[in-house]
């Protein structure tokens, strides 16, 4: 098995990492969308989605039971909706350029899951090996590259639809990527000062940012988000105007734009613009999680090497050291992170009333861009201080 | 009326950062999380209906199973949307209530014009119409939602009675007394 796939093509095997990582991706926006769903009822003191159920599904005792409670069978059958649903096409829209945002919505949120690392192993050697489709050195310079290019999906289905509520949509929406891009590349840049000590090869990389929340030791161990409680905080609300979401939803808020920049999209063409949406939302989490909440470490001053280390202690098993064993663990943990920042997304949704435009130009402009600055200057001068006096 | 001038407060630094505000929302909603839903169900689980309701106007009987309805047309005449239809009749022969003299032959309630007003209920002399618990109207053509007499009956079932005013006119008649 190990043999087989290590003998294929590089290429061959780049291609069927990356579709299996998209064929997690892709369910696992579907499910976001679900969450929204359900943790919006709950908060609302609704039941939310609950009626949907396979008809054979419904004879099986409790679980049958529980999972139509919980909903799950209306992804399935908003999935399949989509799908099969009619395609309209308005008679108005430029008809190229009205597929091809859609399209283009996803490619970005897609392309970034390349360098984003989920997770890590330990090779023979003991030095961990992080689990990603591409790891290069760029990092996150790619991630922000690739996924600003998200806005011109915007733009061209705002664009495309020849209709006043996407225009509108589409240009607020560029507007408001392009404001807050700036705040959300600043407040990351003291993280990769303090990880690219002087004399040290120069990196981006997302793994690296790990790898120094995993030292040993009480600063080693640390997270960046205690390092750097005020960028972790710039980059939160850069992050949250970046996927759109409320309380700076401008791209759509529903109550002055009907819907947006996809007001004149349907069936599985919205569907497209929502995964994206959702797709965004898990690689900004990433991310986020990478940067300021130690990756892939159970917990703060406890990495993951030391993690496993117990668990071998403990069980005396051998597989708790296997390398598979190793590595779905640190994506579970991963993808726990994630998941909880998705909820932090939702939960804020549902609490902070959206912003009016002028209020995000503002806030965005004249207080988060200022703070970040700031915050670079004062990292910036304090790293200089700390690594000199260090070497 | 005096006039009172209220100070706005300038707003402090960390209120004009929007932290604490939401923080506590924040936690206003994550407790709101783990309460219980408020909302019912609908189909299976239904609302408990307050006494003095005002639903579907229904036909009751006395508590002798006769009807109570004697078609003197005082609700078809009051009717605002002029919902109720009635064909008066005569009371048949040999059912013992020949003294009533008249019973609808066909009562009709088109519930697409019917308003719910109670004013049916407020004008019948003989206590016969009732505004009653069901809320929930629903038919696939017009004809469906006309309610006929045999449907208003089976809506309305039997309600106490106090007076058994026909049973005591009988009776009076009986002792030379006629009124």
């Amino acid at each position: 098995m190990i043999d087989f796939w290590s003998n294929l093509h590089p290429v061959v095997q780049g291609l069927l990492k990356g579709l299996a990582v998209i064929l997690v991706i892709f369910p696992l926006a579907g499910a976001c969308s679900l969450a929204e769903r359900k943790i919006s009822a709950w908060m609302q003191r609704r039941p939310g989605p609950n009626r949907a159920i396979v008809p054979w599904f419904a004879y099986v005792p409790f679980l049958g039971r529980f999972l139509q409670r919980l909903g799950v069978f209306h992804l399935i059958a908003d999935g399949a909706k989509f799908l099969f649903k009619e395609e309209p096409m308005p008679g108005h829209v430029n008809k190229l350029y009205y597929v091809l945002a859609p399209a283009l919505a996803m490619m970005p949120a897609f392309a970034t899951v390349t360098v984003v690392p989920f997770g890590a192993y330990f090779n023979a050697a003991g030095d961990a090996v992080p689990l990603m489709l591409a790891n290069v050195d760029v990092g996150l310079l790619a991630v922000f590259a690739v996924s600003s290019l998200g806005v011109y999906s915007l733009i061209l289905a705002g664009w495309a639809s020849n209709s006043k509520y996407p225009f509108l949509g589409g240009i607020r929406a560029s507007a408001q990527l392009i404001s807050y891009e700036l705040s959300l590349t600043l407040s990351v840049v003291p993280v990769f000062l303090w990880i690219n000590a002087p004399g040290t090869p120069g990196t981006m990389s997302l793994a690296k940012v790990v790898e120094f929340q995993s030292l040993p030791g009480f600063w080693g161990g640390t997270w960046f988000l205690f390092l750097m409680p005020l960028s972790a905080f710039i980059f939160l609300v850069a992050l949250f105007a970046e996927t759109n979401r409320l309380p700076f939803d401008m791209a759509e808020s529903e109550a002055d734009l009907v819907g947006g920049f996809h007001t004149e999209y349907g069936a599985f063409k919205w569907s497209l613009f929502f995964v994206a949406e959702y797709s965004n939302m898990l690689v900004g989490s990433g991310v986020f999680a990478l940067l300021f909440l130690g990756g892939w470490n159970p917990l703060p001053w406890l990495p993951l090497a030391d993690f496993v280390g117990w668990l071998h202690h403990l069980t005396g098993a051998a597989w708790t050291i296997h390398p598979l064993f190793v590595g779905l663990l640190s994506i579970a943990i991963f993808l726990g992170k994630v998941l909880g920042l998705i909820f932090v997304f939702m939960w804020v949704r549902w609490t902070v009333p959206r912003f009016r435009y002028d209020q995000i130009m503002k806030l965005g402009w004249q207080k988060l861009l200022p703070l970040a600055i700031a915050n670079l200057i004062f990292y910036a001068l304090a790293i200089a201080l700390i690594q000199q006096s260090a070497s | 009326m005096a006039v009172i001038t209220l100070q706005r407060k300038p707003l402090t630094f960390a209120e004009r950062t929007y932290v604490p505000q939401i923080l506590s929302g924040l936690r206003t909603t994550f407790k709101r999380l783990w309460r219980p839903a408020e909302t019912l169900e609908y189909p299976e689980e239904r609302p408990a209906i307050p006494p003095g309701y005002r639903g579907v106007p229904t036909l009751v009987r006395d508590p002798n199973g006769r009807e109570k309805c004697v078609s003197c047309q005082l609700c078809e005449f009051v009717c605002p949307p002029k919902a109720i239809r009635i064909t008066p009749g005569a009371v048949p022969e040999g059912s013992g209530r020949e003294h009533v003299e008249k019973a609808p032959s066909a009562f009709d309630i088109d519930m697409l014009r019917c308003i719910y007003c109670g004013l049916c209920q407020e004008v019948c002399p003989e206590e016969a119409i009732f505004l009653q618990n069901q809320y929930s109207m629903s038919g696939y053509t017009r004809e469906e939602m006309v309610n006929h007499k045999d449907r208003l009956y089976e809506l309305g079932g039997t309600l106490p009675d106090a007076h058994h005013k026909w049973d005591k006119k009988q009776a009076a008649a009986e002792h030379g007394n006629a009124h």
